[in-house]
């Protein structure tokens, strides 16, 4: 058998295909309790349950917001919680036809023998997880590998290493019913030019859809959550149109038609600019087989957070925060951004040198 | 360097995009001295330098058939070989802007240890080979492995031997100026069903662009020529609209849309069975970012063959058989034809030939 095509196929390709409607995107809120911990620590608010639900309940609860959304992911506690009124968070989405995701990978740890390159763990025990979370309501997964580019970086290991994982990963999500987003993050770190960004992420989808075709995935039932193709962050940048022609290139040369979308990560570009390459990208004349959106964390998340910074008379400006860029991000899959729907902080860098989630 | 920028890159782009123009296709012409032979014997024919040319300036002079053709396969013998009138035959493809292509494997050879499986040699000097071709005026290549379906085939090794093989030779003549076409054959012969030839096509098809991208190939200066996703030439026979969906879909699955076009080979299939189909997947309603059109040989030139018969006097019944494949060809290619176009003698018959070797 060359691919998948066991009970969950056709609610893969059903789920994948809906994820990706233009117009629509992915809200990625699977911050783990560290990762959420450092965002609300820079707005000085406690790290607590409690201060966690509330801030994912503003945001699933702006009014307007979630019919620019198909997609949340979502870390596991979150699967679990509740409106402060007491509504199961996927019953919200459920209820405003948005999936829910869940991210199911258990971080990464350093490969032995290489300049600090990581693979990622989580496989153990990972299809019994995924039935769990499908009973749960989770409809599609993420897993996300790390790549760096250097002198000698990424090397044939960790590209193998990284793909395979994946794959395994993919599979293991496709058999229990979920859609899995395959996301080789290279790091924007460093001061080489976008073509060697362009080099590697070619090089690397090649290594991610050779593996997938080895570990029998259908391809059709997946997404891709890849970088942009851009300079390095310690690089000039370039123009929108620019990244637009380089990135959709390296998808032209490596991502078979039959997948149904590419969701781009963020990486450390403010929300401005991650939603101007957006744009340009859907702006772009070229073979596109495949919608071109958004899964988007800090770049939809930042405004909104400095709005709220904890304080519940705050609520309200800070879900206009959100409303404007799930809107803007809306406009740009559909190559109509205008540009400027900014908040507080919309044009800050996001960059962290090194991010560790 | 993640793939080829050289001096040749904007005219290999521009070559194979050219290639896959809608309404136009490839006619291969690049059958060896011995398997010339072998059709020219089955009209009764010698097989002489002099017969060999006249078939193909018969093909090449046909009044109307060179503007559904966008490219020629040659043989290396007939890159050189004059019309009777004293015309390089490049010169007069060049005139109808067609494309001339070569052929520049030199056949298969057993892989030790497998179960009759093969991999292609002709690596050695290619590339001084690929200058040559190129000054005489040839602008494409083609390399034909051979992958077969069996109860343990294709072997892993087998694949890779013939991914890796045809990488090397993509490469190579891009660094000397001609669109690779890369043709990794998975022969028609046995009992399987479509399901089986669709994993294996798509098996084999994503080792062969994982082994592009390995060796840096320009993807969008090259041209893939599969076989279609059809059932095994003892199992039962599926409508066009079969063969369409499952071929379609392993491309879909396989084939970054850099690639401009596919040319599909014919195997063993009828001239009207291989047109049939070709035209269904035109019509097919699904994500295709690359041209789908033919690189035929035996289903452009049986009827021909036979209307000619060596014989002077049968030259324009002959030349109005192959005008008539070709337009029907073209046709397929926009999905317009309407099939049976005057069957000529020998349209429908098979041209299987078990365990085929070139």
């Amino acid at each position: 058998m060359s691919c998948y095509k066991g009970k969950y196929a056709d609610e893969l390709i059903a789920n994948a295909t809906y994820i990706g409607t233009p117009g629509k995107g992915i809200l990625a809120a699977d911050e783990s309790t560290g990762t959420i911990g450092k965002r609300l620590s820079s707005i000085n608010v406690e790290n607590s349950e409690s201060n966690r639900r509330a801030l994912r309940e503003l945001l699933f609860c702006t009014p307007g917001a979630l019919q620019y959304i198909s997609g949340i992911i979502l870390f596991e506690e979150t699967l679990y919680q509740k409106t402060a009124a007491g509504k199961p968070f996927v019953e919200v989405m459920k209820e405003n036809k948005v999936l829910p995701g869940i991210k199911v990978d258990k971080g990464t740890v350093e490969l032995a023998g290489t300049n600090g390159e990581t693979t990622t763990t989580g496989l153990d025990g990972l299809a019994q997880r995924c039935a769990q979370y499908y009973e749960a309501g989770a409809r599609f997964a993420k897993w996300r590998a790390v790549l760096k580019i250097s002198a000698n970086e990424p090397s044939q290991l960790s590209i193998n290493e990284n793909a395979n994982g994946l794959a395994r990963y993919a599979i293991i999500c496709q058999e229990n019913g979920l859609v899995p987003i395959v996301e080789p993050e290279i790091l924007v770190d460093g001061p080489h030019d976008i073509n060697k960004c362009a080099d590697v992420t070619e090089r690397v989808l090649a290594a991610c859809y050779k593996a997938l075709n080895d570990h029998h995935v259908l391809l059709e039932g997946t997404l891709l959550k890849p970088n942009m193709v851009t300079p390095g962050s310690d690089s000039k940048k370039v123009a929108p149109e620019v990244v637009a022609e380089y990135t959709v290139r390296a998808l032209q040369r490596t991502m078979p038609p039959a997948v149904p979308a590419v969701v781009f990560l963020s990486g450390g570009q403010s929300e401005e600019e991650a939603t101007v390459n957006l744009n340009a990208m859907n702006q772009y004349k070229g073979k596109k087989p495949w919608s071109l959106t958004f899964s988007f964390g800090r770049a939809l998340q930042q405004s909104t957070l400095k709005a709220w910074a904890g304080k519940e008379e705050n609520v309200k400006k800070a879900q206009e925060a959100f409303l404007a860029r799930c809107k803007a991000n809306s406009e740009a899959t559909l190559g109509k951004y205008q540009g400027g729907a900014a908040g507080e902080g919309a044009t800050e860098s996001l960059h962290v040198k090194d991010y560790k989630y």
